[in-house]
């Protein structure tokens, strides 16, 4: 009796394609449907082989993260994986529910991105006029209802966890298809990001500075993020201040209606007001032999 | 444990980064994330395992900010107990290393 042969479907996100294989042709199936509009033909940088057991198919255990010589063992009640980051290759058994397999991928693009500068948010995410706007919170901050009150010209990245990575002098913000209450795959682009704002919901819609500590504190809170490694923490909280010293960070205060994509359209137009006068008092100063 | 023998150093578990006159702090072993003022900075910065807590309040503390020597003391004292509780500091008797594991 020979092995079932391995099939394959590369899924890219935020950039990053990884090959998922697997014997089993309804696995396969769930895979393509599940990240359909992430599916790629890059070459994958990565592999994740599924070796599809009967445990239990979801589980409220704690994750574990932890290195394990030189791989990366990744474990919870409802699925056990390893990670070799020299060779890019990994093996996953796991129940084929594709809870545990969306756990699975946001927890090793979390690992591959500490490493190059980026993160894993709980934010939603858009882009509006070509600019990407964050918005993160606890859960029931109003992260889904910004995207359900977002204007119909509005790019929707995710609902729930937003993807982003060091791009130029800022970070771009690239959609993914982990879905939140809304219960729908963000569309496969990205955009510079123009603001983060943590949400709260109120009788107003206002927007408030945060001081420099304050929007770290945040943010760390915020950022998904499982490995137990030091260097890799000391990574995360580095890149942590970079953002907040790149990205503008506010405390948004909504009422729920479409009026606060007003206030999300004015804040941008208001930063590029500012841009426009420093430019331009800037060069006043520049000498005209310069 | 009398105040005089006491000995505090960082934790090796530890990631910290200064921003904007704060210190931010992070537990790697269970991602605790603590923000320190500027007087508990000083505290956290001069903790080389070598210098008596006493010297630091002298020097880092009343050298350095209008306090009272008792109450910066008795306040240091506390928020060194706080953050070995957190395992952020090591604290001990004897001198110990600059970063220091539990």
């Amino acid at each position: 009796m020979t092995a079932a042969p391995q099939r394959v479907a590369c899924v890219e996100i935020g950039g990053v394609p990884i090959a998922l294989s697997t014997s089993d042709e309804g696995f396969l199936d769930l895979l393509r449907q599940r990240y359909d509009g992430f599916l790629s033909s890059s070459r994958p940088e990565f592999e994740l082989e599924f070796v599809l057991t009967d445990t239990d198919p979801v589980s409220d255990d704690d994750v574990r993260v932890l290195r394990s010589g030189e791989e990366w063992l990744i474990e919870r009640g409802d699925f056990h994986a390893r990670w070799d980051p020299r060779t890019g290759q990994g093996r996953v058994r796991q129940n084929a529910n594709p809870y545990s397999l969306d756990s699975v991928l946001r927890i090793l693009h979390s690992l591959i991105l500490a490493e190059r500068g980026g993160f894993l948010l709980h934010a939603a995410s858009a882009i509006c006029e070509g600019r990407a706007y964050l918005f993160s919170g606890v859960s029931g901050a109003g992260k889904t209802t910004m995207t359900r009150l977002a204007p119909a010209d509005i790019t929707l990245l995710t609902d729930e966890i937003s993807y982003l990575r060091p791009s130029g002098d800022g970070y771009s913000a690239f959609g993914t298809p982990f879905a939140g209450e809304l219960a729908r795959s963000g569309e496969n682009r990205s955009a510079p990001v123009s603001a983060l704002f943590f949400l709260e919901k109120g009788a107003e819609n206002r927007v408030d500075e945060l001081t420099s500590a304050e929007a770290v504190r945040r943010l760390m809170r915020n950022i998904l993020f499982f490995a137990e490694d030091h260097g890799l923490v000391e990574k995360l909280l580095a890149t942590a201040c970079d953002f907040v010293n790149r990205v503008p960070i506010r405390r948004l205060t909504f009422y729920p209606d479409a009026r606060v994509w007003d206030l999300v359209r004015d804040f941008d137009r208001h930063l590029d007001r500012n841009f426009d006068r420093n430019f331009a008092r800037n060069s006043e100063e520049v000498p005209e032999h310069a | 444990m009398p105040e005089n023998c006491i000995y505090i150093a960082r934790s090796s578990a530890i990631a910290a980064r200064a921003l904007a006159g704060e210190m931010m702090v992070m537990n790697s072993a269970d991602s605790t994330f603590f923000t320190l003022n500027e007087v508990a900075t000083a505290i956290f910065q001069a903790a080389d395992g070598r210098t008596p807590l006493r010297e630091i309040v002298r020097d880092k503390i009343c050298g350095q900010f209008e306090v009272d020597p008792d109450e910066a003391r008795a306040d240091a004292e506390q928020f060194v107990a706080e953050l070995s509780g957190h395992g952020l500091l090591i604290v001990s008797n004897q001198p110990l290393a600059a970063e220091t594991s539990r």
